[in-house]
C-alpha cells in the first residue's frame, strides 16, 4: 500500500543483471530483463488489493441491495431476480470474468468490472436467503406493524443482521478475487506491461523455470501465503461468529 | 418426479436462454465499433460493412438476438473471422479434450479426496486428521497457474517423468489433471470428512458396530455409502467448476482444447469464437448441474417432494 512512497525501482531494466539469483542487494533476485523481484512483488501486491478492495465493495453493495430487495419484496420482483442469478450462476465465475476481461481489453478497470459482475450473485444470494428468514423474526413483523416505511425496515432491522454472514463470505471472497485476478494476469487480460502482477510475474517466470526458478517461486509464494491467510481468517472468524455455513 | 422434471426443465430453459442472451450481448461489449475492433485499423470501410453485414451487426438489436438464437438452433455459429472455419467444427474437434482433461481432474480429486477424507473423519483429532485437513487448506489456497509450472519444473523438468505440454498418450494427461484437480481434492476432501462424522454418530452405525462388523465392513458398507449422496452432489456441480478451470489449466499445458481456443480467440479478436466456446462450457455447466439435480432426486425422494 505503501509502495508509491518507498524507494522501489519495479520498472527500472538492467539488463546486465539479468535472471540473477537472491542476493545481499535484492532479496528476491532480479527476472528476465533484469527488474528486481522484490519491488515488483510489492507493486503486484497492490494491483491485488486494488482489485480485491473495490470488487467486493462494488459486489457486495450491489449484491445486499439486491438480496435483500428480492428477499423482502417477493412475488415478482424475487422470481425475476432469482432467475438472473440463475444465469449468473450457470456461468462457470473464471469463464464469465475471462470472457468480460478479453472483450474489454486489458487494464486493471475491466477486471474490477469483470469480476464484480461475477461476484455481486453470492453476496445478492446470501442477503436475499437470509432475508428471507428475517422477514417473519418478531422485531421486524414489529416494526412493520408500527408502520415503519420499507427503507427504513431494511437499513435499521434487517441489513445490521446480515453484516456478520456477509462479512465471512467477503473475507472467502478476497482470497478468490486475488486468486482470479492474478488469474486473469496470468493469461495476459489484467494488467498491462509493464505494470506488476503477481499473475503476470508467474508467467513471465514460467519461460525461464530451470535457469531463474525464483522468478516464479517468489510471485506465487506470496500469493499462496496472501490466501492461505485470508481463508485461514475466513474459518476463524466463521467459528468466531458461528454462523451456519451454505454448504 | 414428474412435477419435479417439469419444474427443473422449465427453470433450465429460462436459465439456457438467459445465457444465450447474455454471451449474445458479449460483442456489444467491444469497446468502440466490434467491427472495427475485429478488422483493426487499416481496415477498408468495405471490408467494414460487409462484416458487419455477415455478422447482422447493422439490424436492430432484437432482431440480432432472434437471427442468433434461431442460427444457435440450427447449429450454425457462423465462421470463425481468423481461420474462416465454420465454428462448429472448431468445437467439434476441440471438445473431447477438454470432457477429457475435465474427467481426468474429476477422478484425480475423487481418488485423493475419498482416501484423505475418510482417514481423516474416522482419526478425528490426530495427526492424520491434521495433516488431511492442512493439505485441504493448502488445496484451496494454491492457484492452479502456480500449481502447474511448479508440477512441470520437479516432474518434467528436473526429473523428466512426464512431458512437459501437448496432448499425446496418458502420460500427458497425468499433470494437467493433477493441476486441475487439487483444488477440487481439497474442497471434497473437506465435504467427505464432514458428511462422514455426521454419518459415523448415527444409530445405525451403533448397531452395526454392536453386531461386531469389521470396522472396514462398517465404513464402506454403512458410512460412506449414506455420505455418498451429498459427496455425488458436490461433484456434479464442481465437474462445471472443473470446465470453467480448465481454460487456465489448458493454457498451462498447451492442451488443445475449448479453453485454450478461447484464449487464443481472444487475442486474435476472433469475437464470434469466443462467444461460441464460453456458450459451450456454460451450457456443458448448465446441462451438468440439472443432470446433477435430477439424478439427486431420483436417488432420494424427500428431494422431488420439496419442491
Amino acid at each position: 500500500m505503501f509502495g508509491p512512497w518507498l524507494p522501489l525501482e519495479p520498472n527500472q531494466i538492467s539488463l546486465s543483471l539479468k535472471l540473477q539469483p537472491p542476493s545481499s542487494v535484492a532479496w528476491l533476485g532480479y527476472d528476465d530483463v533484469g527488474r528486481p523481484i522484490l519491488d515488483r512483488l510489492i507493486m503486484g501486491a497492490r494491483a491485488s488489493f486494488f482489485v480485491a478492495f473495490w470488487v467486493i465493495f462494488v459486489s457486495l453493495t450491489l449484491g445486499t441491495l439486491i438480496g435483500c430487495v428480492s428477499g423482502w419484496f417477493g412475488g415478482y420482483v424475487d422470481l425475476v431476480v432469482v432467475r438472473l442469478m440463475d444465469v449468473f450462476l450457470a456461468f462457470p465465475g473464471i469463464l464469465l470474468a475471462i470472457a468480460l476481461s478479453g472483450i474489454l481489453g486489458p487494464g486493471l478497470e475491466n477486471v474490477v468490472f469483470a469480476l464484480s459482475v461475477v461476484g455481486w450473485v453470492g453476496f445478492a444470494r446470501l442477503a436475499r436467503a437470509q432475508t428471507l428468514s428475517l422477514k417473519h423474526r418478531e422485531h421486524v413483523v414489529a416494526a412493520v406493524a408500527l408502520g415503519a416505511r420499507t427503507p427504513r425496515i431494511l437499513r435499521y432491522h434487517v441489513i445490521p443482521l446480515l453484516v456478520a454472514p456477509l462479512f465471512i463470505e467477503a473475507t472467502f471472497g478476497i482470497a478468490g478475487i486475488v486468486i482470479a485476478e492474478a488469474g486473469l494476469s496470468y493469461l495476459g487480460l489484467g494488467v498491462q506491461p509493464p505494470t506488476a502482477s503477481w499473475g503476470s510475474m508467474i508467467r513471465d517466470g514460467t519461460s525461464y523455470m530451470l535457469m531463474a526458478p525464483h522468478m516464479v517461486l517468489a510471485p506465487g509464494i506470496a500469493l499462496l501465503l496472501i490466501v492461505l491467510s485470508v481463508n485461514i481468517l475466513g474459518d476463524k472468524l466463521r467459528d468466531r461468529l458461528d454462523v451456519k455455513t451454505r454448504d | 418426479m414428474l412435477s419435479f422434471l417439469l419444474s427443473r426443465l422449465v427453470s433450465t430453459f429460462f436459465v439456457v436462454l438467459g445465457v444465450v442472451t447474455l454471451v449474445f450481448l458479449l460483442i456489444h461489449l467491444v469497446p468502440g465499433d466490434p467491427v472495427q475492433a475485429m478488422l483493426g485499423e487499416a481496415a477498408q470501410p468495405a471490408d467494414l460493412e460487409s462484416l458487419r453485414e455477415a455478422l447482422g451487426l447493422n439490424q436492430p438489436l432484437l432482431t440480432q438476438w432472434w437471427l442468433y438464437i434461431t442460427n444457435l438452433l440450427q447449429g450454425d455459429l457462423g465462421n470463425s473471422l481468423y481461420s474462416k472455419e465454420p465454428i462448429i467444427d472448431i468445437l467439434i474437434e476441440r471438445f473431447p479434450a477438454t470432457l477429457e482433461l475435465a474427467f481426468a481432474g474429476l477422478l484425480v480429486a475423487v481418488l485423493l479426496a475419498l482416501p484423505l477424507g475418510s482417514i481423516a473423519a474416522l482419526r478425528k483429532d490426530t495427526v492424520w486428521d491434521n495433516g488431511a485437513m492442512v493439505f485441504s487448506l493448502l488445496g484451496v489456497s494454491i492457484p492452479n497457474f502456480w500449481l502447474g509450472p511448479m508440477l512441470i519444473l520437479l516432474f518434467s523438468l528436473m526429473l523428466g517423468w512426464l512431458p512437459v505440454s501437448g496432448r499425446e498418450g496418458l502420460a500427458s494427461l497425468v499433470l494437467p489433471a493433477v493441476t486441475l484437480g487439487t483444488a477440487l481434492a481439497a474442497i471434497l476432501a473437506r465435504m467427505v470428512r464432514s458428511t462422514l462424522l455426521e454419518v459415523l454418530s448415527e444409530d445405525y452405525i451403533r448397531t452395526a458396530r454392536a453386531k461386531g462388523l469389521r470396522e472396514s465392513a462398517i465404513v464402506i458398507h454403512h458410512a460412506l455409502r449414506n455420505a455418498s449422496l451429498p459427496i455425488i452432489t458436490v461433484l456434479g456441480l464442481q465437474l462445471g467448476t472443473l470446465l470453467g478451470g480448465a481454460v487456465i489449466t489448458e493454457i498451462i499445458f498447451a492442451w488443445p482444447g475449448v479453453g485454450q481456443k478461447t484464449i487464443e480467440a481472444i487475442q486474435q479478436r476472433d469475437y464470434p469464437v469466443v462467444q461460441a466456446c464460453i456458450l459451450l462450457i456454460s451450457l456443458s455447466y448448465v446441462l451438468v448441474n440439472t443432470l446433477t439435480d435430477v439424478v439427486y432426486a431420483w436417488l432420494d425422494p424427500r428431494v422431488r417432494y420439496s419442491v
